[in-house]
C-alpha cells in the first residue's frame, strides 16, 4: 500500500469514527423528506434538536462545506477525502447536515471569480449557516433563453438603482440575500451587457410572492424590485458586484454548470438511504413480481448504477484541471430523466397509496410531482440537448 | 471507489491502439474478409501478437504483458471502433484468464502459446440460444482413467478456426446444476470433434461443435474436477467486460460516422445536422454512451482490483453496453437515411456486430438478472 493509500484509509476510519460521535443516533438512519432538509438562515428553526447538533459539530470541522478552503470555513478537503467523507456519510446513514444555495452555488461562484475581501465577507456565513441564499436569474420573459434578463440595475455613483422582476426564485420569501443576474448596460449585446449583484433581500423595495405549483407546494416565488437601492460596495474591496461588470454571464455561466450538476444528483426523498430493491421489497402486493415494474425497476437500477459512476467520473476529471466544461449539460439532461423515471416507477409501485396526498408514503405524490420541474429548472432538457449538439458534437447551426 | 479517469498509461495505449487499427484493420478489413470467406486475418493476429496484444492478461513470466483487464478493455473498445475481427477475446481473455487461474505446468506452457501468438482458442460453453453455462448437457463420462466426451456446443465463437477448444462438459449432477462442472482443455483437431462454421450476419467465425465420444485424460483438466464452472468464471467475466468494451467501441464507431454524415450531408438546402429533431437524437445518443464508457472503465478498474467481486460490475458494463451499441447503431441507420441500409456503406456492418456481441455471453436481461439479485430485487 503506498503512503498515499494508507493516508486515505486511516482518514476513512478517522472520520467514520467522528461522524459516529458528531451525528446524533436518532437522526441516523431517520427518514428525512424535502422537508426536513437543514437550509440555516436568519430566520432558520430547527424542527429537531438532532440536525442543530449534527450541523453545529459539522460547522466546527468545516465539514459544511468540505472543499472550501479552510480560511473561509470550509473544511479543506481534497477531492479525494471528499469523497470518503461522502461514502461514509452514505454508509453510516448521516443525513447533510446542512444545504443551502449559498454552499452549492454562490459559494463556487465566489471561489472562482470574487475578491479576497468578498470571499472572506460571505463565505464564513454560508459555511455556519447563518445566511440563506436564493438565485435571482430567471424572469417571466428570461425562462430558456436566459440572457434575456431585462431587470435592470443604474448607475447612481455609490448605488445602483434595481428594477424588474425575478420568477422561479427558489424559497425568496425565506432567503436573507440575493445573487442576480442585472441588466448594467442596455447598449451592449444581450450576453455582454449583464452583471451578477449581490442584494440584501431586507433592502426597501424587495418583495416576494410564492407561486403555488402543482405539488400544493411553494418552493418557488416571483420577486419584485422596485427603486431598490444597492450599495457598489459593502466594505472596502467588498463590491456588490461578482468578477467584472458586465461580464455576469461568464459568472452565470459557471454557476449554472454548478447547478446542473446539482439537479441532476437528484433522488432523496422517499427512498433515503434504502436502494430502490430494498424499497420495492418492503412493499405490499408483491410488486417485484410483477413482470412491467420489475423490468422498469431492472432498467432504472441499471441507469442509475452507471449515471453514478458518470457522475463521480466527470467530477474528477473537473478536479484533476482537464475541465468538463459543455459535457456538464449531460448531467444535468441525464440525471433529471433518470429521476422523473425513478418516481414514476415509485408511484407506480405504491399503486394507490402513492396517490394519497398524506398515506403510507408520506411526501411521495409531492415529491412526484416536484420531479417534473427538473427537467426543466436550470435550462430545459431541450436546452441541454441543444448545448451537447451544438458545443459538444459541433453539429452546425444551419 | 477509485478514479474512473483515464491515466496517462491507459491514453497512450488507447492511442497507439487507435493508430496501429486504423492503418492495419480499418472498416473495410472486414469486407474484404467476409467477401473473401475468412473470418481474420491471421497476418494481422500475428502482428497484434508481436505488440503483447495476446499477452495482455498473461504474467510476465510466462512472456505475456500482464497489462490488465482494463487495458484489455482499451484494446477491445478500439478494435470494436473500427471492428477489427481478431480471436482476441476468446483466445487472449478468456482462455488466458481460466488458464491463468490454475497452477499446472501444461497451463503455464499454454499460456506462453497464447501470448506468443502461437495458439488460438474457442471457449465452448453454450449449448442452447441464449447463455446458460449451467444448462450444460454435454457429458464427459469417465472411463478408467480417462474420459469421453460427447455432446453439442453451440454459438462457440471462433469455434471453426481455433487450434484448441476449452469445453465445458458435465461430470456430475444435472443440466441446470452450477455444479458438477468440469473445464477440458483439448485439441480442436482431436478425433470425434466435428465443427460445422455457422455464418453469422457479423462476418465473425461461429461454430456448432459436435463431439462423439471424444477421449480425454486427466491431463486436460483445467482446475478442478465437477468444480469447472468456477475455474471458467473468472475467464467468462473477462470476456463479458471485454465484449461490454467493444461494443462500446462499436457504438462509438457507429456514433462517430453518424455524426460525421450529419455535417456533411445536405436536404432542403441545408446540412441536415442543423435540424433540431437530428441534433437532440445524436446529443441522447452521445450521452448515452458516455454513461456506458463509465461501467465499462468501472468494471475493468473491479476486474484488476477486486476479481473476485467483479460480478455486478462485469454484469453492468455488458447490459448497459448491449442496450447503449443497440441504439447507436439503430439511431446510425436511421440518421443516414437510405444510403444507411445499402451494403455499400459500412454502418450495416457495426448492426451486425453489436446484435451478435448482444447475445454473446449473456444478453441484456441476462445480466439484468444477475444485476438485480445482486441488488436485493
Amino acid at each position: 500500500m503506498t503512503d498515499a493509500m494508507a493516508e486515505l484509509a486511516s482518514y476513512r476510519s478517522e472520520i467514520a469514527d467522528w461522524i459516529m460521535q458528531s451525528c446524533p443516533d436518532t437522526l441516523r438512519g431517520a427518514r428525512l423528506d424535502e422537508d426536513s432538509i437543514v437550509w440555516g438562515g436568519k430566520s432558520w428553526v430547527f424542527k429537531r434538536d438532532d440536525q442543530k447538533v449534527w450541523m453545529e459539530n459539522a460547522i466546527s470541522k468545516g465539514l459544511t462545506a468540505p472543499r472550501w478552503p479552510t480560511e473561509y470555513g470550509g473544511g479543506g478537503l481534497t477531492r479525494a477525502k471528499e469523497k470518503i467523507f461522502r461514502e461514509e456519510m452514505a454508509r453510516l446513514q448521516a443525513p447533510t447536515p446542512l444545504e443551502s444555495f449559498g454552499l452549492w452555488m454562490l459559494g463556487p461562484a465566489l471561489l472562482e471569480f470574487g475578491t479576497h475581501e468578498q470571499k472572506s465577507h460571505f463565505l464564513p456565513p454560508i459555511t455556519r449557516g447563518e445566511i440563506r441564499w436564493c438565485q435571482g436569474y430567471s424572469e417571466p420573459g428570461a425562462g430558456s433563453d436566459l440572457a434575456n434578463v431585462q431587470t435592470k440595475a443604474e448607475d447612481m455613483g455609490d448605488h445602483w438603482l434595481v428594477n424588474g422582476q425575478k420568477i422561479w426564485t427558489s424559497y425568496a420569501d425565506k432567503a436573507d440575500w440575493i445573487f442576480a443576474l442585472v441588466r448594467t448596460d442596455r447598449d451592449a449585446p444581450k450576453h455582454k451587457g449583464i452583471s451578477f449583484m449581490l442584494i440584501d433581500m431586507n433592502a426597501p423595495g424587495v418583495t416576494t410572492k410564492p407561486i403555488r405549483l402543482i405539488s400544493g407546494k411553494s418552493p418557488f416565488c416571483e420577486t419584485f424590485f422596485d427603486n431598490v437601492k444597492v450599495p457598489k460596495s459593502y466594505g472596502e474591496g467588498i463590491s456588490s458586484i461578482v468578477g467584472e461588470q458586465n461580464r455576469g454571464w461568464d459568472v452565470a455561466k459557471h454557476l449554472l454548470t454548478h447547478e446542473r450538476e446539482m439537479i441532476g444528483g437528484g433522488a432523496r426523498g422517499l427512498l433515503g438511504g434504502r436502494s430502490l430493491g430494498t424499497f420495492l421489497g418492503s412493499l405490499d402486493d408483491g410488486v417485484l413480481d410483477d413482470p412491467v415494474i420489475r423490468t422498469e425497476a431492472m432498467g432504472l437500477e441499471i441507469d442509475s448504477l452507471a449515471f453514478g459512476m458518470t457522475m463521480e467520473r466527470y467530477k474528477d476529471q473537473a478536479q484533476s484541471g482537464r475541465g468538463v466544461g459543455n459535457a456538464s449539460a449531460m448531467l444535468k439532461y441525464y440525471g433529471t430523466e433518470l429521476n422523473k423515471r425513478r418516481y414514476e416507477l415509485l408511484m407506480s409501485a405504491t399503486g394507490s397509496e402513492g396517490v394519497e396526498w398524506d398515506g403510507p408514503h408520506g411526501t411521495l405524490a409531492p415529491e412526484w410531482l416536484r420531479t417534473k420541474a427538473n427537467s426543466i429548472e436550470g435550462g430545459t432538457t431541450e436546452v441541454m440537448l441543444d448545448i451537447i449538439s451544438k458545443r459538444v458534437l459541433e453539429l452546425p447551426s444551419k | 471507489m477509485t478514479s474512473l479517469l483515464e491515466t496517462e498509461d491507459e491514453t497512450l495505449l488507447r492511442d497507439a491502439a487507435r493508430g496501429f487499427l486504423a492503418d492495419a484493420s480499418p472498416v473495410k478489413a472486414l469486407r474484404e474478409n467476409r467477401d473473401q470467406g475468412r473470418a481474420y486475418d491471421a497476418g494481422l493476429w500475428r502482428e497484434m501478437a508481436q505488440m503483447g496484444w495476446a499477452g495482455v492478461l498473461i504474467p510476465e513470466d510466462q512472456g505475456g504483458a500482464d497489462m490488465g483487464h482494463r487495458a484489455a478493455g482499451i484494446l477491445s473498445e478500439e478494435m470494436g471502433n473500427v471492428l477489427s475481427a481478431s480471436p482476441f477475446i476468446s483466445t487472449a481473455v478468456m482462455a488466458a484468464t481460466a488458464l491463468r487461474n490454475c497452477a499446472s505446468d501444461r497451463a503455464k506452457q499454454a499460456l506462453t502459446q497464447i501470448a506468443e501468438g502461437g495458439v488460438t482458442y474457442a471457449i465452448a460453453v453454450d449449448e442452447g440460444a441464449k447463455h446458460n453455462p449451467a444448462r450444460t448437457a454435454l457429458r464427459a463420462e469417465k472411463s478408467g482413467n480417462a474420459y469421453r466426451l460427447s455432446g453439442v456446443k453451440t454459438f462457440v465463437a471462433d469455434g471453426a478456426s481455433a487450434d484448441r477448444l476449452l469445453v465445458l462438459a458435465r461430470t456430475a449432477g444435472t443440466t441446470g446444476d452450477a455444479a458438477g462442472l468440469t473445464l477440458f482443455d483439448i485439441d480442436a483437431a482431436r478425433a470425434g470433434i466435428s465443427r460445422d462454421s455457422k455464418p453469422t450476419v457479423d462476418s465473425r467465425d461461429h461454430a456448432r461443435i459436435t463431439l462423439e465420444n471424444v477421449a480425454a485424460t486427466g491431463e486436460d483438466i483445467v482446475g478442478e474436477l465437477d468444480n469447472g464452472l468456477v475455474t471458467l468464471r473468472h475467464g467468462i467475466q473477462a470476456g463479458q467486460a471485454a465484449l461490454a468494451a467493444e461494443l462500446t467501441g462499436v457504438a462509438g464507431g457507429a456514433y462517430g460516422m453518424t455524426v460525421a454524415y450529419l455535417k456533411e450531408r445536405k436536404q432542403f438546402d441545408r446540412t441536415i445536422g442543423s435540424f433540431q429533431a437530428l441534433q437532440h437524437r445524436a446529443a441522447h445518443l452521445w450521452s448515452e454512451i458516455e454513461v456506458t464508457t463509465s461501467a465499462i472503465i468501472n468494471a475493468g478498474r473491479v476486474l484488476d482490483a477486486a476479481p473476485d467481486d467483479a460480478a455486478l460490475a462485469v454484469s453492468l458494463a455488458k447490459a448497459r453496453a448491449t442496450a447503449t451499441a443497440k441504439l447507436a447503431v439503430s439511431e446510425g441507420v436511421q440518421m443516414h437515411g437510405g444510403i444507411g441500409m445499402t451494403d455499400e456503406f459500412d454502418i450495416g456492418f457495426y448492426m451486425k456486430r453489436a446484435r451478435v456481441g448482444a447475445e454473446w455471453l449473456g444478453d441484456y436481461g441476462y445480466h439484468a438478472a444477475l444485476i438485480a439479485a445482486a441488488r436485493g430485487f
